[in-house]
């Protein structure tokens, strides 16, 4: 996919020296109330941002269940989890047994559980939304950058950080275009080793895209491979070990990374094959298994390294699933699902508010919180930043202490 | 993908380039290309190498020879010629394999699996993975049957793209498996994704409605896009949907209930158990009323695809795909209209389409050289081909694929493999140059007797069989704990022993085989052959096409 101008790739290149007069605009009227968490026009780039991408779009139904409402086993049929087997949240919703790993985090009042997240007009192709959540647009809009790489537009970086995000996955788009320098591995030892082979490609002033791209991304190795190798070097091995599913193998790695305190302020990891078209409930207690005990495992790291009030998780996923089960034991495409946030700063408990069951539209939830809502509050109560994503009074979500 | 309009390039005539074609039909095959004097009509070595990198796998320079003195029109003629519709390489054994015996032997070798994982035989069919205490489960001597066809499959292909004497062939079946895609992970019926690719192969330069009707009623398509759970009542819209999507129209050219009633027009359509065949099930189809595209009625599969057929989008959807493929990543919304109006005046018949494409101002345009990024198939198999090198095992090959992101038979999802810039991240850059380091030292590590042998395989792997016909099993890139970075280019290209297919040339001339632009690390003069080769390899520019 072709989503970036090349221009401003290859001056991107160069450690950003922009100013930042563009986030400090307005700055001596709001300077007051910006005490509280961080200070907009100072970014926090000492904070973290941990991505989890739940690939192929995450029955959000039959993972905070609304287990009190009737109609769920109604509508769900064959697919409803039965009653006695939900771990209870509050009267009304609880969790899939499979994700029984995050307790211990709801109990610490360190997760929470946002609601009923979407988006108007949604759109249910896959590649489509998944393009909208990586890229904070709206549905009728086609943007280049991910959501990000526009937070940190213009942001002043402070010295010695040659990175700004490491994607332990294959999309790397929430994190490219703009000035933010995104590097991309499935594992720390090879990518230093092999990159202390490639020499700095030099100037890339290349007139053709192609080539001004691969040089591009030369010399992110380049420059990458130089500060990682030494923190990795002497970091900390994980406190307790992870399991060996790849999603565990990603978090270890994103743990290794935060223990090495390599300066990034994003990480991203996924969680592949939500896509339950057929045989939904074995797939889909597999994944959730495997989300809730490596979100828990890593919960108990980061605490262990004393790192967890650095640290935010953020899960996001194209869309929900279709409320009413198709023929095939599976679910079709959907709309808006609960997400999960979790964090030493995080305030614990349910946000936003259940769609309701009876209020469908086309058979679909209706969306209560707006998922720009969201990265608003994560760009403006996590980093300072003011970026609000197109949206012109974005209502805050309360999930930051 | 939307892209800014370029401003038209003008527009060429293309019935004259039809005409000069046929004057000039059949004159590389009198004289040899090297001999041929350079006459006003000659497109040269760096259009010929153009032409062919971006229709096929790294030409080598006797390729561009070859062609490098026809005129431009009489090579894309040559491209489009006469064609085989069906594959060189022997098919794995087990492709008339039906679901029962699938099935059947899939339960074999979980019984077996059991039986080896327990200390006592027992009939439990569960995986040996269950811990039943006591002795663990000893390593396996057989894999499993449906990994093992697939990856004989992989390798088949792999081959078939090394031996290929059609190299556009080939990467047009590609081009059909990225657009109707299915993958070894979700269609486990092996056979049926065999099937699958005869089909691209029967259709790869023919008609692109007949093709779609096909792949409708492909088992393999069924099975992927969950068609065969499509029933009457309950439709499954997986199919329907992406067929709007993705394989014809694209978003905004339908609705959410377009998509539905095309779900229940679908509905009834499946495959045999016993056979694996396409087959209609009356009982399971939507008898009912359905609205597509505005019109009302009790329509089948077929009357849908007639409808969409019927939209003029069609055309511009694939022309643009087409554009992004060979052409450029920037679409030109004027040049895309063209050809798609060509297009439907040839009733969806590919080659006047393709004819149209290689002739266009934009494809031919020196800027465009090394506009593009070679795709992980292309940059392997393309580099193999370029060295002559044997490579009787493909797995390794596969795996090298699978390390930077391509791996034939398994996209990473309905939408294909989203190519383009996105081929190349921190991640697979490395790779690649990884993957061409070992390949140029797979070529110094040639004993003085045969060219290129490798380390022998590790006893116990199986091998295809019909390639172990020298009666020695030979693997390349034999993978290595310990990254090639240590040793230094020179060390590795001097002592490279260079095949036939570039031997005995100069830099310039490997140069421009190689290369679509001027190097980025520049050759010193004086460089041995080997270091030529192995230094272009590794530059920034060999990554493009």
């Amino acid at each position: 996919m072709l989503r970036r101008d090349f221009l401003q790739v290859s001056a991107g290149l160069a450690v950003a020296l922009a100013t930042p007069q563009a986030l400090a605009q307005g700055g001596t009227s709001a300077a007051k109330a910006a005490q509280r968490t961080a200070e907009p026009g100072s970014p926090r780039w000492d904070r973290i941002l941990v991505l989890v991408e739940l690939k192929g779009a995450n029955d959000g139904l039959n993972t905070v269940i609304p287990f009190a409402d009737p109609l769920y086993a109604k509508l769900r049929g064959p697919l409803a989890i039965a009653r006695d087997r939900v771990v209870p949240l509050d009267q009304r919703v609880g969790l899939h047994p499979a994700l029984k790993g995050l307790m211990e985090g709801w109990k610490e009042r360190d997760l929470a559980v946002v609601q009923g997240v979407g988006y108007p007009y949604p759109n249910r192709s896959h590649f489509r939304s998944i393009e909208i959540w990586d890229t904070a647009s709206a549905a009728s809009q086609t943007l280049s950058e991910g959501w990000l790489a526009q937070a940190f537009n213009g942001a002043s970086r402070p010295a010695g950080r040659a990175i700004d995000a490491v994607v332990v996955d294959t999309n790397a788009l929430p994190a490219t275009g703009g000035d933010l320098r995104t590097i991309v591995m499935q594992d720390a030892e090879s990518f230093i080793q092999q990159a202390r082979a490639m020499r700095d490609g030099g100037a890339p002033a290349a007139a053709n895209p192609a080539l001004a791209h691969v040089m591009k991304v030369r010399g992110e190795i380049h420059a990458a491979s130089l500060g990682l190798a030494e923190r990795m070097r002497g970091a900390p091995a994980p406190a307790h070990a992870f399991a060996t599913d790849p999603f565990s193998h990603q978090l270890a790695l994103a743990t290794r990374i935060l223990l090495a305190k390599v300066p990034v302020v994003a990480i991203k990891v996924a969680l592949g094959g939500f896509d339950t078209h057929a045989r939904q409930l074995e797939t889909h207690e597999r994944l959730l298994t495997q989300l809730g005990e490596g979100l828990a495992m890593f919960r108990r790291n980061l605490i262990a390294a004393g790192l967890w009030k650095d640290v935010l998780v953020m899960t996001y996923s194209e869309f929900g699933r279709r409320v009413k089960p198709n023929a095939s034991a599976g679910t079709d495409h959907g709309t808006a699902a609960p997400h999960f946030m979790m964090g030493g700063l995080v305030k614990g408990g349910l946000h936003g508010a259940y769609p309701s069951l009876a209020d469908l539209q086309d058979g679909d939830l209706k969306h209560s919180v707006d998922f720009r809502d969201l990265y608003a509050t994560v760009a403006r109560r996590w980093w300072g930043l003011n970026d609000t994503f197109g949206r012109r009074n974005p209502t805050m979500v309360d999930i930051i202490a | 993908m939307r892209g800014v309009a370029s401003p038209s390039l003008g527009r060429r005539s293309l019935l004259s380039g039809v005409g000069r074609t046929i004057a000039l039909a059949g004159v590389g095959a009198v004289v040899p290309a090297v001999f041929r004097p350079a006459s006003a009509m000659a497109m040269g070595a760096d259009e010929a190498r153009h032409l062919l990198s971006r229709t096929g796998f790294g030409p080598t320079p006797a390729d561009i020879a070859d062609v490098q003195g026809l005129d431009y029109t009489a090579a894309v003629e040559r491209l489009l010629g006469k064609w085989r519709p069906e594959a060189l390489t022997a098919p794995p054994g087990w492709i008339n394999l039906t679901p029962p015996q699938a099935r059947e032997e899939i339960e074999r070798f979980r019984e077996q699996r059991a039986e080896k994982g327990k200390p006592k035989a027992a009939s439990d069919p569960a995986p040996a993975a269950a811990p039943g205490g006591g002795v663990p489960a000893k390593p396996l001597a057989n894999a499993n049957p449906r990994q093992e066809r697939a990856r004989e499959l992989r390798n088949w292909w792999v081959e078939e793209m090394l031996v290929t004497d059609q190299p556009f062939v080939e990467r047009m079946v590609l081009f059909w498996h990225n657009h109707f895609t299915s993958s070894l992970q979700k269609v486990t019926f092996t056979p049926a994704v065999y099937r699958q690719n005869l089909l691209f192969r029967r259709h790869a330069l023919g008609n692109f409605a007949t093709l779609l009707r096909a792949v409708a009623k492909d088992p393999a398509m069924l099975l992927y896009l969950d068609g065969a759970q499509n029933k009457a009542g309950q439709p499954n819209e997986n199919f329907a949907r992406e067929l709007l999507e993705l394989f014809t129209l694209g978003e905004g050219h339908y609705s959410e209930a377009d998509i539905k009633a095309a779900a229940r027009a679908f509905t009834g359509w499946g495959i045999d158990r016993e056979t694996g065949a396409f087959q209609v099930h009356p009982a399971l189809h939507d008898k009912g009323e359905k609205t597509f595209f505005g019109r009302t009625g009790t329509f089948t599969g077929d009357d849908i695809l007639s409808m969409i057929l019927e939209k003029p989008g069609v055309a511009e959807w694939i022309t643009g795909k087409l554009w992004r493929e060979f052409v450029s990543l920037k679409p030109d919304e004027g040049e895309i209209k063209r050809l798609a109006a060509v297009f439907r005046e040839a009733r969806y018949e590919m080659k006047p389409l393709l004819r149209a494409l290689f002739l266009t101002p934009a494809f031919r345009d020196q800027a465009n050289r090394g506009g593009l990024i070679k795709s992980p198939i292309e940059l392997v198999v393309g580099t193999v081909r370029l060295l002559g090198l044997p490579v009787p095992e493909k797995t390794r090959l596969v795996r090298a694929l699978q390390s930077i992101g391509q791996v034939p038979f398994d996209p990473p999802n309905v939408k294909g493999w989203p190519g383009g810039e996105a081929w190349i991240t921190t991640n697979t850059l490395l790779m690649r140059q990884q993957i061409l380091r070992r390949i140029v030292e797979a070529t110094t590590v040639a004993p003085m007797g045969g060219p290129m042998t490798m380390a022998p395989a590790k006893p116990g792997r199986r091998t295809d069989r019909r390639e172990q016909t020298g009666g020695r099993e030979e693997v390349m890139m034999e993978p290595e704990q310990t990254p090639v970075e240590g040793r230094s280019l020179r060390s590795a290209g001097s002592s490279a022993r260079l095949g036939p297919t570039l031997a005995g040339l100069d830099a310039e001339t490997l140069q421009r085989a190689l290369l679509p632009v001027p190097p980025q690390l520049p050759l010193e003069t004086g460089m041995a052959a080997g270091d030529v080769v192995a230094r272009l390899l590794l530059d920034p520019g060999y990554q493009l096409k």
